[in-house]
């Protein structure tokens, strides 16, 4: 008892922010942020479960583009070197509203059509699904009244009532149909 | 001027013992934010940039399957492969992944399962298809190309 009258004991402290130092350095190292990002697509169901039924579409309401093996476009029939002009050209096509007797009849049928060979790089691919997801998102970010980078992160996030109510509105008869056709086997 | 000069005897240094819980802040939002690569890549991995990019909402819901040419060539050739988890597999070893990873979810979420895509850019589109096609097969519809940001020149 006397002893611990003569003065407190303590702990040398010092250190304790080295440790803590190591240790974050060591996650800092071993870590890797997740990017959980990317472009976002619903496939379409089985094959097999599918009635094979053949609707016609009429051919005013379908937006073709064609990637060949060599990585070159051709949309709506005619080539195309800049994947950039697709975005205006198809919110042209989807926007039409029945005005240009070769473009859409209105949004609720316009349809987008991506095949490709199957020599086409994925990187070709990417480039010009990125241009018809933000031709997309462009229109619903206008209908909404928000900016294309503000409309994803309310797409992203329909749990939240507000962001659902804004999603619907924008979405009601305007249908984001892109198909992803099967490749060509021929190597043209 | 002798006049005003004034012995401080205030203390100069700056008390340093909170220095370890700043420390341990900054250790704690790492270890929060970061998660620890759990497969070891084996196929190479130049995934093309795109700017229209969607965040998932549920990371649990996710599965990676990882595409490109093997690493180590000579002993598995250049072609590009498949990789889920740790292992190559084949196209049709696909739909017995997908019920393997929806397997590890609740039953009331395995329709939710995403799989995504991490593609090298130099993959040929057949091999892609090939894979939606086996989803499609395995009812695993919901798809996301995983892609990093493109800043905007």
């Amino acid at each position: 008892m006397a002893r611990s009258k003569r003065g407190a004991t303590e702990i040398n402290s010092s250190s304790m922010a080295d440790i803590a130092f190591l240790l974050l350095i060591f996650f800092l190292v071993t870590t890797t942020i997740a990017n959980d990002k990317g472009l976002t697509l619903q496939l379409p169901p089985n094959p097999e479960d599918i009635e094979d039924i053949d609707i016609k579409i009429p051919e005013r309401n379908i937006f073709k583009i064609l990637i060949n093996s060599s990585d070159r476009l051709m949309v709506e029939n005619e080539p195309l070197e800049d994947v950039r002009l697709i975005r205006e050209m198809i919110k042209e096509f989807v926007l039409n509203n029945g005005v240009n007797p070769e473009l859409s009849d209105s949004p609720k049928e316009a349809i987008v059509s991506i095949k490709t060979n199957r020599g086409t790089s994925y990187k070709r691919f990417i480039e010009v699904y990125n241009e018809v997801q933000g031709a997309y998102y462009d229109m619903y970010a206008a209908r909404a009244g928000v900016t294309n980078t503000k409309w994803r992160e309310i797409a992203s996030n329909t749990s939240d009532p507000d962001n659902k109510r804004i999603y619907q509105e924008a979405r009601k008869d305007f249908p984001m149909q892109i198909s992803i056709a099967e490749p060509n086997k021929a190597s043209n | 001027m002798a006049k005003f000069k004034k012995k401080t005897k205030t203390n100069q240094d700056i008390p340093t013992s909170a220095l370890p819980d700043i420390i341990f802040m900054l250790l704690f939002f790492f270890m929060v934010t970061t998660v620890l690569r759990e497969t070891t890549i084996n196929v190479l991995q130049r995934i093309p940039k795109a700017t229209e990019l969607r965040k998932l909402q549920r990371k649990s819901l996710v599965s990676y399957l990882y595409m490109g040419k093997p690493r180590n060539t000579s002993m598995f050739g250049d072609e590009p492969k498949l990789q889920a988890n740790d292992v190559f597999i084949e196209v049709n070893d696909v739909i017995m992944w997908v019920e393997k990873e929806k397997a590890k979810l609740d039953e009331v979420e395995r329709d939710q399962i995403t799989i995504a895509f991490k593609v090298d850019e130099e993959v040929k589109m057949g091999l892609v298809s090939d894979v939606q096609m086996e989803l499609r097969k395995a009812n695993a519809r919901k798809l996301m190309y995983s892609t990093p940001q493109r800043m905007e020149e």
